[in-house]
């Protein structure tokens, strides 16, 4: 596009009147698609000012009403004009045109309308919008009651606006972490100040601004000079020493967003978007998580709109932004404005307007005698003015044509005169000013009401910040730069830096006389009766619903907020919160702050779900956790099933097998040669110090103080209550040093918990205790044959008399140094060898070689639950789900009676855990023993047809076990102790199973394997 | 005798054609939906907090019982508490019988909530899906399904191609980090418009004479000298009761210490955010505990989205970013056409939550004092069935079959009901 002739854009300053012609480079033509149709504007240019350039005021819909909206105002504030951007996988809906960056081929679409946006057929809401007052569907609806899904269809479907994407997202985000002295959030006059005063100081600074380039309200504002020089060129001189320094860090299109507890905040900054193309390595959004010394707030003002009949026609707009778009961008919003201020700002952009080529139709001034420079200059150029006048409503189709205006009673409540038509094709509302105080609020800062400006301004703060310029009521450049140099160099201060202030410029900017704040503006007809008063204009709410809410008693700011949904549109509030809040509070006569504010929360403006979530997608979701074997499990086939974070390997099949199938091959081999079993996931924690032995016994619900030093012992840990928390077993290192043992997924938890007491309940206790879980690698060599095959690795006497069960013993295992411990998982001899984790898959793999005679057999998780359910050994969160005691289990054993306490032992003493009828751990066996109970499944001893019946208790654990030759299962079920031999049913859908109780133990249930 | 004043005030009804009526008139004549009165001097029952199950125990005393002497005192807004800040998901499908049975009571009223109000909570039976996402969850999914179809309650179970046919957003991709393994399908369940809860509870409260005072904090509680309750103190006064119900979910425990005795709570920030609003894309509630959140679309368009508790105690109605961030990446994780969406509010509510996360219905070790707190983060759907049983309560002054198991005397006997895996979010 570079170098071709631009096309015509209707509204585009030029010749004599391009005064600087606003910022906008005009030798690069750019061009664009709004709604299929091409548009040409100039790098530079964001959406909404290229739109304007070629005369399109109509850019969407509203929510409710299906209205004609066109643009509001200049930045983050715009409710209206929201655009479906871009297409296929990368469209984005519900983007502000003001914030859109123009780059050429950028696509554009209005959004919530159907079939085009000059004849929406939605807009035949606007025929019965007298019977969708705000609440309306509160109160209608309910009948008859079955339709409610169909009329819900139906709302559901009007309702929403632009489209989500169908596809995945194809870009990638980025999160940031960043510390500093000093967070300066906003980078206009009084931002740039702080900035400068404490980055001289050799603060670290962050100065962030939401727009393309730092300067604020500066860039659109020609009568402004700061030490001589026009506003903008004293920004750049500015930025140009920022950009010097070393340890200050400049952000633009970067929203300070979140204003979290301790000067935690987030920072959205938008990398790639106003380039619209991928950039290599770049991504394309990213979020920055900043904890800041200090934090400098400078977030500058929004606009007020004003209230009167039909304010939201396209060519409605904010008085500010119209003089924004014709500064900063040399664009005309209007060929003849009209101008309705309650302020002396409204004069310049009367003049800024009429200095650029614009017939300004009038002035409406609410004040009935305004004076000042401002006045006199805008009278000097023979600008009609209309002092003491109400705007009466806008008129026109589609766009405003005209505007009627009378002059107002004294107080302002009513009109005091004929009702008068303007020729208009815009209109520009100085409804005065808001500090934007939504970060200073969201940091738990409380707001104060002024009464005399009529401005939340921030009040006493929760967080170490200062908040400087329009966001702390000071609205002229010369305060907010004063204040800026002042506020700057006290914070670096308090963060540790020391400097003297900058000299303040001189600065030469029109001189304002007070203003008149009306909040609603009087028409001829009460409000409600005729036209629509608009105060949230994306949600469609007028101030007659305000009203409507208060007098149905929705009197709380709160309530009016969510019965009518002011403020609670994608804008959130930012140009109609306070007007709502006026209007409600003048409606019932009660003080502002009675009425109260309502809270502001992150996001200030909303943000990517994207970028928040950064790369943590896909593969980086959560940190996959595998063994050192892993690479020899995948290599030979395993297939794996999730255990917390852990891969596990679930079962090897061998070509053609199915689970089943190969599960009973391992089994077997377990049983009567050799089996070979990954552990390295086992939760490992190192408990260390003189108190050690005692620590366990109080965590434990056995003994542990005599243990023998190389012996080992299971434990039971027990929450307060006395239910089964986690299992494992623990050996005893050295006098002062224990190696516990825990379940996978428990690890972390337990560790916790321990630590928890340690901090907490004991603190007199000398133990340290360290996660050595990814220290170990884990192999359990088990079975008959399993001292065969370790004799061959191994010069350790392994004999039941040298190495007894429940011990370990320290050595090598194929020349690397290992501790061995005589446990068993599954009732057969075994020994588990740990060695350091870096080790483990050259010892798995010597294991294998050595076994390779008695034909070892890898086995997976599903045989080790087989193999462990035929002996009766419990899983702790399949067997038990906190609801279990050990006696429940059948494990009174294993709680000492003689220990003065331990957690659980007094939990443990209620009443309900003594009854006899509690859900106690069982065997169950089916009549037909190839027939696998499910997992889940239920145990009544009263079988019904049909639903509801009476359940016992279910199956927790179920199997086909090749080792006994039959289906086996673990049940908790009421008083199931005292129901072995009976029968019960396990109802099914469809059909039911009979089942035998039985003692939970299959195999070997005299225990006399363990020694080979 | 307090007379119904929506019968006598014909206009007061609420109905397509009253709004045509009152078109006429501009919308001007409609009568509040509930009174500001000031303070009586002494009430029968005073109900201590203006949520959703505080309204719902006056308008069931109200209505069920037949007492309408009745105060509801709220400290700030009515509704502004976790019943407005909320996810809005109703479901019964829990894994005990006992907490069956009090979610479903719960379910079959909210299905008639809104003829019942002549006001439309929205209640939308757009079904709850419960995914599984390992071996493990998925013996687990068995288990609840089985618990939930014996007690008599609808439940089905989905295949993750049955998933995706209801939910066309979800990634069921069986290489993701945690691949969806299957769910359990509520149908009956779904969500409701949180606020219109409270406001059709206090306006037909209001309408039987049930006085709502808000801005009234309580203070303190008066106890006779035989030791039984006589009324609380308050920022307006101290106001006389016969029986005094306090349900206010997020402070039990600090008016449990006012009251002289101890509950075994804790209070976290639970929070949750809607994105912008989009047209319909996702027309179930589909919740996720291995991947920690869980997603609706609202009517209006925004998904709304909610994680777990924050990990430590706090009164502060806000949750840290650390979970807002996971939650998000979750949700990209899950339902990858959500990255482009943006996210436009985020809030918090604070929790109570009992050791076996389920709640306290139940009379206190002072006379005439009633408790109904603690209900975690399965408040919402509870609420009329909350309400419903703690007016029995009251009214009684013993618990029926469906309170019983949830009295404050459980913690004494270990007869717990243990519904932290079916909670649906971590505690």
């Amino acid at each position: 596009m570079t170098g071709m002739n631009s096309p015509h854009q209707t509204n585009r300053i030029t010749g004599t009147h391009v005064k600087g012609g606003g910022r906008v480079d005009r030798s690069r033509p750019v061009s664009f698609t709004f709604d299929g149709t091409s548009f040409s504007g100039f790098e530079g240019d964001t959406l909404a000012s290229a739109l304007l350039a070629n005369d399109v005021h109509l850019i969407g819909r509203s929510f409710k009403y299906h209205r004609p909206r066109g643009l509001l105002g200049l930045g983050s504030e715009e409710p209206n004009a929201l655009i479906q951007l871009a297409r296929g996988n990368r469209t984005e809906p519900n983007t502000r045109a003001t914030q859109i960056e123009l780059f050429d081929g950028l696509v554009a679409q209005s959004q919530n309308r159907w079939p085009c946006l000059k004849f929406d057929v939605g807009a035949v809401n606007q025929l019965f919008h007298k019977l969708f007052p705000a609440g309306f569907y509160y109160k209608t609806f309910m009948w008859p009651a079955s339709f409610w899904m169909a009329y819900e269809h139906v709302i559901r479907h009007a309702a929403g606006l632009g489209k989500a994407p169908e596809g995945p997202d194809p870009d990638r985000y980025e999160r940031m972490h960043a510390h500093c002295d000093i967070l300066v959030a906003g980078g206009g006059p009084s931002g740039l100040a702080a900035a400068l005063a404490a980055a001289r100081t050799g603060a670290r600074v962050i100065l962030a601004d939401e727009s393309t380039e730092f300067g604020g309200s500066l860039l659109s504002e020609d009568d402004v000079e700061i030490d001589g020089l026009p506003a903008a060129d004293w920004v750049a001189q500015v930025v140009a020493e920022l950009r010097s320094m070393p340890e200050v860090t400049l952000l633009t299109r970067s929203t300070v967003n979140g204003y979290y507890d301790h000067n935690y905040l987030t920072i959205a900054e938008r990398v790639t978007d106003h380039i619209g193309a991928v950039v290599p390595n770049v991504p394309r959004q990213r979020i920055w998580k900043v904890r800041a010394k200090r934090v400098v707030l400078a977030t500058g003002t929004i606009e007020r709109p004003l209230v009167f009949r039909d304010n939201d026609r396209p060519g409605v707009m904010l008085s500010s932004a119209v003089r924004g778009y014709a500064v900063r961008y040399g664009v005309l919003a209007g060929q003849r404005p009209l101008i309705v201020t309650s302020n002396d700002d409204g004069y310049r952009t009367a003049l800024a307007m009429h200095d650029r080529g614009a017939r300004i139709a009038c002035i409406v001034d609410l004040r009935t005698e305004p004076d000042g420079a401002l006045v006199d200059a805008a009278r000097s150029r023979g600008i009609e003015i209309h002092a003491g006048h109400s705007l009466v409503g806008s008129l026109g189709r589609g766009r405003v044509q005209g505007a009627e205006i009378a002059r107002m009673t004294g107080d302002g409540t009513g009109l005091n005169g004929a009702v008068r038509r303007v020729d208009c094709d815009l209109i520009a509302m100085a409804g005065g000013f808001n500090p934007t105080v939504h970060l200073f609020s969201q940091s738990r800062g409380k707001l104060t009401w002024d009464p005399e400006r009529f401005i939340f301004v921030p009040g006493t703060n929760h967080e170490p910040q200062v908040s400087v310029g329009g966001c702390n009521g000071d609205f002229t450049v010369a305060q907010a730069i004063k204040d800026g140099l002042q506020k700057g160099v006290e914070m670096a201060r308090e963060a540790g830096f020391t400097g003297r202030k900058p000299a303040a410029p001189e600065v030469s900017e029109p001189k304002s006389t007070a203003e008149r704040t009306l909040w609603l503006l009087p028409s001829t007809r009460p409000v409600g009766h005729k036209g629509k008063h608009f105060v949230d204009f994306q949600n469609d709410v007028t101030a007659a619903d305000l009203k409507l809410a208060t007098r149905e008693g929705y009197r709380s700011i709160e309530h009016v907020k969510r019965y009518t949904t002011t403020g609670m549109a994608t804008d959130q509030g930012k140009t109609s919160n306070v007007n709502a809040l006026a209007i409600v509070s003048e409606t019932l006569g009660v003080d502002v702050t009675q009425v109260g504010t309502t809270t502001f929360r992150p996001p200030y403006t909303p943000t990517t779900i994207g970028a928040y979530g950064g790369r943590d997608i896909g593969a980086l979701f959560d940190p996959v956790r595998t063994t050192a074997m892993d690479g020899w499990h995948r290599e030979n086939g395993a297939t794996f099933e999730h255990v917390g974070q852990w891969m596990r390997a679930w079962y090897y099949p061998k070509k053609g097998e199915t689970l089943r199938q190969a599960v009973d091959r391992e089994c077997l081999a377990a049983r009567t040669g050799v089996g070979l079993l990954d552990a390295s996931t086992l939760g490992k924690i190192d408990v260390h110090g003189p108190d050690a032995a005692e620590f366990l016994n109080r965590i434990y619900s056995n003994a542990w103080l005599k243990l023998g030093i190389g012996r080992c012992r299971y434990g039971l840990m027990l929450k307060d209550d006395g239910m089964v928390m986690d299992d494992g077993v623990t050996t005893r290192i050295a006098e002062d040093r224990f190696h516990m043992t825990t379940t996978t997924g428990g690890a972390a938890g337990v560790l916790a918990w321990m630590e928890e007491h340690l901090q907490t309940e004991w603190p007199e206790l000398k133990v340290h205790l360290t996660s050595v879980t990814e220290q170990w690698a884990v192999a359990s060599i088990v079975g008959p044959k399993s001292r065969d095959v370790l004799a061959k690795l191994n010069d350790l006497d392994l004999s039941n008399d040298a190495f007894p069960f429940m011990s370990m013993r320290e050595g090598t295992v194929a020349g690397i140094p290992a501790r061995v411990y005589r446990i068993s998982f599954t009732g057969d001899l075994a020994f588990e060898v740990n060695v350091p984790r870096r080790y483990g898959r050259a010892l798995w793999e010597a294991v294998m070689a050595a076994g390779a005679e008695f034909d070892i057999t890898p086995y997976g998780t599903e045989a080790m639950h087989v193999l462990r359910a035929e002996r009766g050994f419990i899983i702790v969160g399949q067997d038990t789900d906190g609801s279990v005691t050990p006696s429940d289990l059948g494990m009174d054993w294993i709680v000492s009676k003689t220990k003065p306490d331990f957690i659980g032992k007094r939990g443990m003493a209620r009443p309900d855990l003594q009854d006899p009828h509690r859900k106690q751990l069982v065997g169950l066996l089916t009549e037909d023993p190839n027939e696998v109970l499910p997992e889940g499944a239920h145990v009544v001893a009263d079988l019904k047809p049909q639903p509801p019946m009476v359940m016992l208790g279910h199956v927790t654990s179920s199997y086909y076990s090749p080792n006994v030759g039959r289906s086996i299962a673990l049940a908790v079920i009421k008083g199931g102790h005292g129901r072995h031999g009976q029968t019960l049913s396990v109802p099914l859908v469809g059909r039911s199973l009979k089942v035998t109780v039985c003692e939970p133990v299959f195999f070997d249930k005299d225990g006399s394997r363990k020694d080979g | 005798m307090v007379g119904i004043r929506r019968g006598v005030v014909g206009k007061a009804s609420y109905s397509l054609f009253a709004l045509a009526r009152n078109a006429l008139s501009y919308h001007e004549d409609w009568r509040e939906a509930w009174r500001s009165p000031e303070p009586k001097k002494h009430y029968k029952v005073i109900i201590v907090g203006g949520g959703g199950h505080g309204l719902a125990t006056a308008y069931y005393l109200a209505r069920v019982h037949g007492i309408r002497d009745i105060a509801v005192l709220e400290k700030g807004w009515i509704g502004g508490g976790n019943t407005g800040r909320n996810t809005t998901i109703i479901r019964s499908g829990y894994l005990w019988d006992e907490s069956i049975a009090l979610y479903e009571h719960a379910l079959k009223l909210w299905e008639t909530m809104s003829q019942e109000l002549n006001f439309n909570v929205m209640f939308s039976q757009r079904g709850v899906i419960n995914l599984s996402h390992s071996v493990h969850e998925m013996r687990e999914m068995r288990r609840r399904y089985e618990a939930v179809r014996l007690n008599g309650v609808d439940i089905e179970m989905l295949s993750p191609s049955e998933i995706k046919k209801m939910v066309p957003i979800i990634n069921i991709d069986p290489n993701i980090r945690y691949p969806v393994m299957g769910g359990i399908l509520q149908r009956r369940a779904g969500t409701a418009r949180h606020d219109a809860v409270a406001w059709g509870y206090a306006r037909g409260a209001d309408d039987m004479g049930v006085d709502i005072i808000q801005n009234c904090e309580v203070t303190g509680f008066r106890r006779k000298a035989d030791g039984a309750i006589e009324g609380v103190e308050t920022n307006r006064g101290f106001i006389g009761a016969d029986k005094v119900g306090c349900v206010p979910a997020g402070h039990s425990a600090v008016l449990a210490e006012m009251a002289g005795f101890k509950l075994p709570i804790q209070a976290r920030p639970l929070q949750a955010m809607v994105s912008e609003p989009v047209k319909p894309c996702i027309d179930t509630v589909v919740m996720s505990n291995a991947v920690h959140m869980y997603i609706s679309q609202s009517d209006k368009g925004e998904l709304v989205l909610g994680a777990g508790t924050d990990s430590y105690n706090s009164y502060a109605q806000r949750g840290s970013f650390n979970i807002a961030e996971h939650l998000m990446a979750a949700t990209v994780e899950l339902y990858p056409i959500t990255s482009r969406l943006r996210m436009l509010r985020s809030w918090g509510g604070i929790v109570d939550t009992c050791p076996d996360a389920s709640p306290i219905l139940s009379k206190t070790p002072v006379p005439g004092l009633y408790f109904n707190c603690g209900w975690g983060t399965g408040g919402f759907k509870a609420t009329p069935g909350s309400g419903h049983v703690f007016a029995d309560l009251i009214a009684n002054d013993r618990p029926n079959a469906i309170a019983a198991p949830f009295a404050l005397d459980r913690f004494r006997t270990g007869y717990l009901v243990d519904e932290h895996g079916a909670a649906g979010v971590a505690h």
